[in-house]
């Protein structure tokens, strides 16, 4: 009998581990239980980046639609290229559309705004592999202050 | 010439007693496993696991509540109390889970370990059991390790799941910060790969170590008295220090590098 209770007690202690894992995992981590998110890649070209890291939202209006996968330095140029995995719910955006990287407050951390461009009757639509030509960097305060200075001795 | 030759007795002594405490491990897991051993194990999950539960919800609970209320009354003044919810979660998962759990295991199941082994051996228990063919690394020291191994990272992630409930009861539902808020950074900032995985990953190492040490203190006391009450407060001192100073390395592996 007592050996009943003790499998009884030990199996309860394995169910609320079981629910501290999957609290963990869905409602903290956000693992997800499909893993695989369906997605395409957009690629952008920038200045300068500031301080925009991989895995930093990429928004519309402030709904995210996708994620920074990665950055890396074209060898050629010498300039930032940005790559932009972007769920594949959202897959209709014309190639006018333009990106820049805002930062969300004043003290938050830097993410991707995504402008969609003008469509017209039969828009050209951005898909898997293509650049986005429409670019604005990071604002750099150093570079602000620099212009701003430069600016009031001018005068 | 004394004091010299303290030295050395004391470096042997030390040694030798790495040396037992490595056979003595070995010995627990390389023994052959028995349908039997899986009963026994199950039976010491009770003991050190369910039956340190309670404190291990308690302490959890109280501790997710006060990094809610400390961590908002600074937040605040940068109007960032949004960031509550990774506060908590992270120092949670990545810190505080693992080791306090570790500290709160070694006092309420190690040192009952060490004690109960301990007082096996001072009655010859042990050498009873040898008597009658049975390996007692294989009987008494192979369930319990494995038992403590199992049972510790389980307690850590109830240890974090609770505290980081009892964070939102606080921040949320008592101070105020808006709920959404603290659920949705939290999933923003928190990876589960790298923040909860290396968190199981260091309560694991903890639950090796801190078993360890209760369990080969007690097969290893003098077995009188007084030798058992000596082990069992090694037992705590020496877990202590060892998860607090393991603590600070597997932080630099997993988090200090980028």
């Amino acid at each position: 009998m007592t050996t009943r209770k003790t499998e009884l007690l030990v199996g309860t202690f394995v169910v609320l581990t079981l629910l501290a894992v999957l609290l963990l995992a869905l409602k903290v981590a956000n693992q997800g239980l499909s893993g695989s998110d369906q997605s395409y890649t957009l690629y952008a070209k920038f200045d300068n980046i500031g301080g925009l890291k991989p895995r930093s939202a990429v928004k519309v209006g402030g709904v995210t639609v996708g994620r920074v996968e990665s950055i890396y330095l074209d060898q050629d140029d010498f300039t930032p290229v940005v790559v932009l995995s972007i769920s594949e719910q959202y897959n209709n955006f014309p190639d006018t559309s333009s990106v820049a990287i805002l930062t969300s407050g004043l003290l938050g951390e830097q993410y991707i705004g995504f402008q969609p461009g003008f469509a017209f009757d039969d828009p050209i639509v951005l898909a898997d592999g293509d650049f986005i030509s429409d670019t604005k960097s990071a604002l750099v305060l150093e570079d602000l202050i620099g212009q701003f200075l430069f600016s009031r001795d001018s005068n | 010439m004394n004091y010299l030759q303290s030295i050395g007795q004391n470096t042997l002594n030390a040694l030798m007693s790495f040396g037992r405490a490595f056979l003595m491990l070995a010995g627990a897991i390389l023994a052959i496993p028995q349908s039997k051993n899986i009963r026994l194990t199950v039976q010491q999950i009770y003991v050190v696991g369910v039956q340190s539960l309670l404190i291990i919800i308690v302490s959890g609970l109280f501790i997710g509540m006060v990094m809610a209320l400390q961590g908002y009354t600074i937040l605040v003044n940068y109007g960032a109390e949004g960031s509550l919810g990774p506060m908590v979660a992270l120092s949670l998962l990545r810190e505080l889970g693992p080791v306090v759990t570790a500290l709160l295991f070694a006092g309420r199941a190690g040192s009952a370990l060490t004690a109960e082994i301990g007082l096996m051996k001072a009655t010859e228990q042990l050498s009873s059991l040898e008597m009658m063919a049975v390996d007692p690394l294989r009987r008494i020291i192979a369930p319990r390790f494995w038992a403590g191994v199992i049972a510790m990272p389980m307690l850590a992630l109830i240890f974090s799941a609770i505290g980081i409930l009892g964070g939102h009861l606080v921040g949320v539902d008592w101070l105020g910060v808006d709920a959404g808020s603290y659920w949705s950074i939290m999933q923003a900032t928190v990876e589960w790969d790298k923040d909860v995985v290396n968190g199981i990953i260091k309560s694991f190492v903890f639950a090796i170590v801190v078993t360890w040490i209760a369990i080969f203190k007690g097969y290893d006391a003098i077995p009188t008295s007084e030798g058992i009450s000596q082990a069992t407060t090694q037992t705590v001192v020496y877990s202590s220090l060892a998860v607090l100073g393991l603590d600070f390395v597997l932080t630099a592996l997993m988090f200090g590098i980028n």
